[in-house]
């Protein structure tokens, strides 16, 4: 017994009406036999049966629209049909993959969508405190959002904050963007802590017979001799030179070094001066100086807001002795230098005073641990005790 | 120019059997195709050649392995005949890779390089242009073969027709231009397309010469189509045979035959071009009955091991579905 | 051996000189198209080829562009390495049947079977006051078409040297020749020969703005990079040369250097391959950009005959520099 089927006449025929049968239970039929008259959009097509045999039960009356490969009849026949049901899927078409992208090799450029952009902006949001969810680390508007405490807004959300207009509001945003900031810094880094004292007798010796022979305008001041020894010591413990992305830890593409400038009407920066590894004191202050002023009246560039690889913060100008800051994340390290002090110090077996200045490291314990770390501390005390190679 | 009285040439036993067994391999292959079609096995568009075995049987015994042969969407029957295998076709119909186009063109588009059958067109005329293509290289590089270009009447009124009959025969191209004249272009009689139906006239008026023939008798059918290729063969210029016949089927699977009658059918039916020809064969003494049953037999076994073959084809992987839009390898010197 | 000195030529001289190099060097190949022989080619590129290579190889065609760009495509199947001239883009229009449904298809639709490596030549492009039907650039139409390769010349240089490498590639090249280009004169090295077709060049580099065109307005987007550099806009000039393929990985690197990006296209801003280029800068460079990828195109008319009209629809040099300058400062 076999059944015969509403046949598919067409890729895009997808039903059919018997109209008329043109056969009988009882009735023979072969091969190539006419045995019904089917409606389709087209019109009306008489339909074939394809094998030898009896007629044994109309299943499907008149006028009943079906769609194909519906049961029309039932066949008993000497030849049995070739197996109809299983009809072999084609293989799944898998989505087709976009084409290789040709992108470029990572620049340094901070990938930050326009929109983000905009976000940050009006936000306040410092873009080197963000951590973008996109491919590549991309920085979408609502990773800034996040950043700043705010979740994407779904509904008009009044507790938005206060919409970017007057300074007030401004400074206001900011400290919630940084709150946020902090807050997220200190959930989510292991945060360890290191200190040392650094003996800075032979580097300030150093600095004032070198600001002699200077203008008033082009004199060095120890912060730059500070900085440019951390940028030196990040080639012996690279680990403290970059960004913890997904899981991982991602070198820096260059050593750029986040200078913590705090902000006179309150808040706090700590915008990038690039590749200082290998930039010569003159310009090391020179741009530190340049950069303050900037950040002071507002106009840093999106590159110097972003790309900050290890930051320094320098507190010593306020009397703080030690400073354990929190990193700004996603880098991986922090270095607070404190005041500059006169204290006791011995050395040779003999008792003296000496300019001591506390240096401290904040470590990502997962991208550097305490014996790296005080490796580091080690090379920023070793090279600023050369400061003419500095 | 007429030659429709011409007395076929003298055949032997022989040569009976095989013009029985072409024809008869040509219907039963498009009856199992109709079959498949219906079972949702064969997809897109079928348009079978049933009726019109005697114009692809007989004609193509007038062509040399060297030659070349363009023909149109209908082309099963005259890529069976060339010799591409019923499995390749077959498969090509499933879709699969084993197809004679890895799948990639399924009943529209046989192409087989082996015995140059360059497709399988499906725009109508479209392949017109491409044989006097063929033909120009041929007589460029002095290659002593000649291109059969296959169409329907159809094409006729297709631009791309009176340019490449003029051109070929300004150039005297070795084309063979054999329309098949089913008097229906899809559903649109010829009387309805064509201020002027005589074909072999339109033909005619472009230098060229130009004769009729009854399509369903596929003696009649060779002895034309020996008569122009020895003719192009031998420099005299493109030539245009217009076969006579009907298709009983209708245009493609899909498709209610509104447009003609019935008893239409039924007339041409009875000048079915196979029982005509094993009968006037057995009149001449030159086939038993038990020859009919015999090959019937082998093409039974033919057709079916052309769809078992089908049946265990595979599917091209889609990774490679970029493949071919560009060559892989320089074209050949 | 000295190397001999350039030669003074014009880009006609140099299409003409590829042909003539291609007919001496391999006898497979012949050209075909309206007016090739007797007349000496529309545009006086086959002039005096007739003669030299006699009429089985330059072949006058009636005007049937369907049919004998067919012919082309079954010669190539047959063997041969025809070059096809369709006398311009305008006309080609009734040959695309064949380019599109044989010349592009037939390889892929015969499951690898039948290479056809066939190149058609065809002036394109407006300027000339030639009205609607006679100033289409619809080079960027045949380059959304998978299976066939598009190029655009527009320099001596490459007007002598693409010509070679097409024939021997074993796909259809549709080559296209600027209306305008012709005259151009300028030398060119005594044995300038054969060029690469797969990359873009970059004619003028520079690092705040990329000026990204092809074929006829070359020259035009050169006068503007010269014009913004006295500015202090220090613009990067690059001509495609091809279009199908695009060579993205140039486009892509002069982006992400220079940040911005103005294209000029000679053919309408829709679906364009201006609109081609600019969606694979979005695709691959997004996170370089400083600024929108900027467009000038013709405009969305038909062409029309008075010039001062014709002037206006079609990419001129103050466009060019007014949409660069707003790039970079965001005012013009």
């Amino acid at each position: 017994m076999s059944e015969f089927r509403m046949p598919s006449l067409g890729a895009d025929m997808e039903a059919g009406t018997v109209v008329e049968w043109r056969v009988h239970p009882g009735d023979r039929v072969k091969r190539g036999d006419i045995v019904a008259l089917v409606e389709t959009e087209k019109g009306l097509i008489e339909i074939e049966i394809f094998q030898d045999g009896e007629i044994e039960s109309l299943v499907m009356p008149e006028g009943e629209k079906v769609a194909v490969g519906t049961v029309l009849a039932m066949i008993s026949g000497e030849a049995a049909p070739p197996p109809a049901a299983k009809v072999e899927p084609a293989p799944k078409v898998a989505p087709k993959a976009p084409p290789v992208p040709h992108r470029t090799e990572s620049t340094g450029r901070a990938r930050v969508s326009p929109l983000a952009r905009k976000r940050a902006q009006e936000l306040g949001v410092d873009l080197a405190r963000v951590v973008g969810s996109g491919e590549g680390g991309a920085i979408a508007a609502a990773d800034v959002e996040r950043a700043a405490g705010q979740a994407p807004p779904t509904a008009p959300a009044p507790a938005v904050g206060p919409p970017p207009g007057t300074a007030t509001d401004r400074q206001a945003a900011m400290r919630k963007a940084i709150a946020a900031a902090m807050a997220r810094s200190k959930r989510e880094i292991p945060h360890y802590y290191l200190g040392t004292h650094v003996d800075m007798s032979k580097a300030m010796a150093w600095l004032t017979a070198e600001n002699l022979r200077r203008p008033v305008t082009e004199r060095l001041l120890y912060s730059a001799l500070a900085i440019k020894a951390v940028a030196l010591a990040v080639h012996e413990v690279p680990e403290t030179n970059g960004f913890w992305v997904d899981g991982a830890f991602q070198p820096g593409a260059g050593v750029h070094v986040g200078v913590a400038i705090s902000l006179r009407q309150g808040g706090l920066v700590a915008p990038a001066i690039h590749d200082v590894d290998e930039m010569p004191l003159n310009d090391l202050m020179r741009s530190m100086l340049a950069l303050v002023q900037r950040a002071r009246s507002g106009v840093l560039r999106s590159s110097e807001v972003s790309d900050a690889t290890i930051t320094v913060t320098n507190l010593g100008e306020r009397g703080v002795e030690t400073v354990f800051g929190i990193i700004y994340p996603p880098q991986v390290a922090l270095v607070g230098f404190g005041t500059l002090v006169e204290q006791p110090w011995a050395a040779d077996g003999m008792i003296g005073t000496r300019p001591v200045i506390a240096a401290s490291l904040s470590g990502d314990h997962r991208a550097s641990d305490g014996h790296r770390g005080a490796r580091f501390l080690a090379a920023i005390d070793r090279l600023l005790q050369e400061p003419e190679k500095l | 120019m007429s030659d429709e009285g011409a007395a076929p040439r003298a055949i032997d036993r022989d040569h009976a059997l095989l013009l029985l067994r072409q024809m008869i391999r040509i219907r039963r292959f498009e009856e199992k195709s109709a079959e498949l079609y219906s079972d949702g096995k064969i997809r897109g568009f079928l348009h079978l050649y049933i009726g019109q075995e005697a114009v692809a049987a007989g004609a193509m015994q007038a062509l040399r392995p060297e030659d070349a042969v363009v023909a149109t969407y209908r082309e099963h029957g005259h890529a069976l005949v060339r010799g591409v295998s019923a499995g390749a076709i077959m498969a090509e119909l499933y879709g699969k890779v084993e197809g004679c186009s890895r799948g990639r063109g399924g009943s529209m588009h046989l192409f087989d390089a082996a015995t140059r059958f360059y497709g399988g067109n499906a725009i109508v005329g479209g392949g017109l242009p491409l044989a006097v293509g063929l033909a120009l290289a041929d007589k460029i590089q002095g290659h002593p073969r000649l291109t059969a270009c296959f169409f329907g009447e159809g094409a006729v009124a297709e631009g791309e027709f009176h340019e490449s009959m003029n051109l070929a025969a300004l150039w005297q191209l070795p084309v063979l231009f054999c329309c098949e004249n089913n008097l229906y272009a899809m559903g649109t009689a010829l009387a309805r397309s064509e201020s002027e139906t005589d074909l072999c006239l339109k033909a005619s008026s472009f230098e060229m010469p130009a004769w009729p023939v009854d399509g369903m008798d596929v003696i009649a059918c060779e002895t034309a189509t020996r008569r122009a290729a020895e003719s192009v063969r031998t420099g005299g210029g493109p030539h245009f045979v217009e076969f006579r016949t009907y298709r009983y089927r209708a245009h493609s699977m899909f498709d209610p035959e509104l447009y003609r009658d019935k008893a239409e059918v039924e007339e041409w039916k009875e000048r079915d071009p196979i029982p005509a020809f094993a009968a006037r064969a057995k009149q001449d003494g030159l086939l038993q009955d038990e020859d009919a049953a015999a090959i019937e037999d082998e093409v039974g076994v033919e057709i079916a091991k052309s769809v078992e073959f089908a049946e265990a084809g595979t599917w091209e992987p889609v990774e490679d579905l970029t493949r071919f839009a560009y060559s892989e390898r320089p074209a050949g010197r | 051996m000295t190397t001999p000195a350039p030669v003074k030529t014009t880009y006609r001289e140099a299409v003409r000189a590829a042909i003539r190099e291609a007919l001496q060097r391999d006898e497979r190949v012949f050209l075909m198209g309206e007016d090739v022989g007797r007349y000496g080619g529309c545009f006086a590129v086959s002039k005096g080829l007739l003669a030299e290579f006699g009429a089985a190889r330059i072949r006058d065609t009636p005007l049937s562009e369907s049919a004998f760009v067919g012919a082309g495509i079954g010669a190539a199947l047959g063997g041969a390495r025809p070059i096809v001239e369709i006398m311009t883009v305008n006309f080609s229009l009734l040959a695309l049947d064949q380019i599109v449904n044989n010349a592009a298809a037939i390889l892929y639709m015969s499951g690898g079977q039948f290479s056809i490596p066939l190149v058609i030549r065809m002036t394109t492009g407006a300027g000339r006051q030639l009205a609607a039907q006679h100033s289409h650039s619809l080079e960027g139409w045949y380059a959304h078409i998978p299976g066939i390769k598009v190029l655009a010349p527009a320099t001596l240089e490459d007007a002598r040297g693409m010509l070679w490498p097409a024939l021997e590639d074993p796909d259809p090249v549709l080559i296209f020749e600027h209306g305008s280009l012709y005259n151009m004169a300028g030398e060119l090295a005594a044995d300038a020969g054969a060029v690469d077709i797969s990359r873009a060049a970059v004619r003028r580099p520079g690092t705040d703005v990329s000026l990204i065109t092809y074929g006829g307005t070359l020259g035009k987007t050169l006068a503007a990079a010269e014009e913004l550099g006295a500015d202090g806009i220090n613009a990067e000039v690059i001509d495609l040369r091809t279009l199908r393929p695009l060579d993205t990985e140039t486009i892509i690197g002069s982006v992400s250097k220079t940040h911005r990006a103005v294209i000029v296209d000679e053919g309408w801003r829709s679906g364009s391959v201006s609109a081609e280029i600019t969606a694979r800068i979005v695709e691959n460079a997004f996170y370089d950009l400083d600024a929108p990828v900027a467009r000038v195109c013709s405009a969305e008319v038909p062409m029309p005959y008075a010039k001062h009209l014709e002037d206006a629809a079609l990419p001129q040099v103050p466009a060019i520099v007014a949409g660069a300058r707003r790039l970079v400062s965001g005012h013009e």
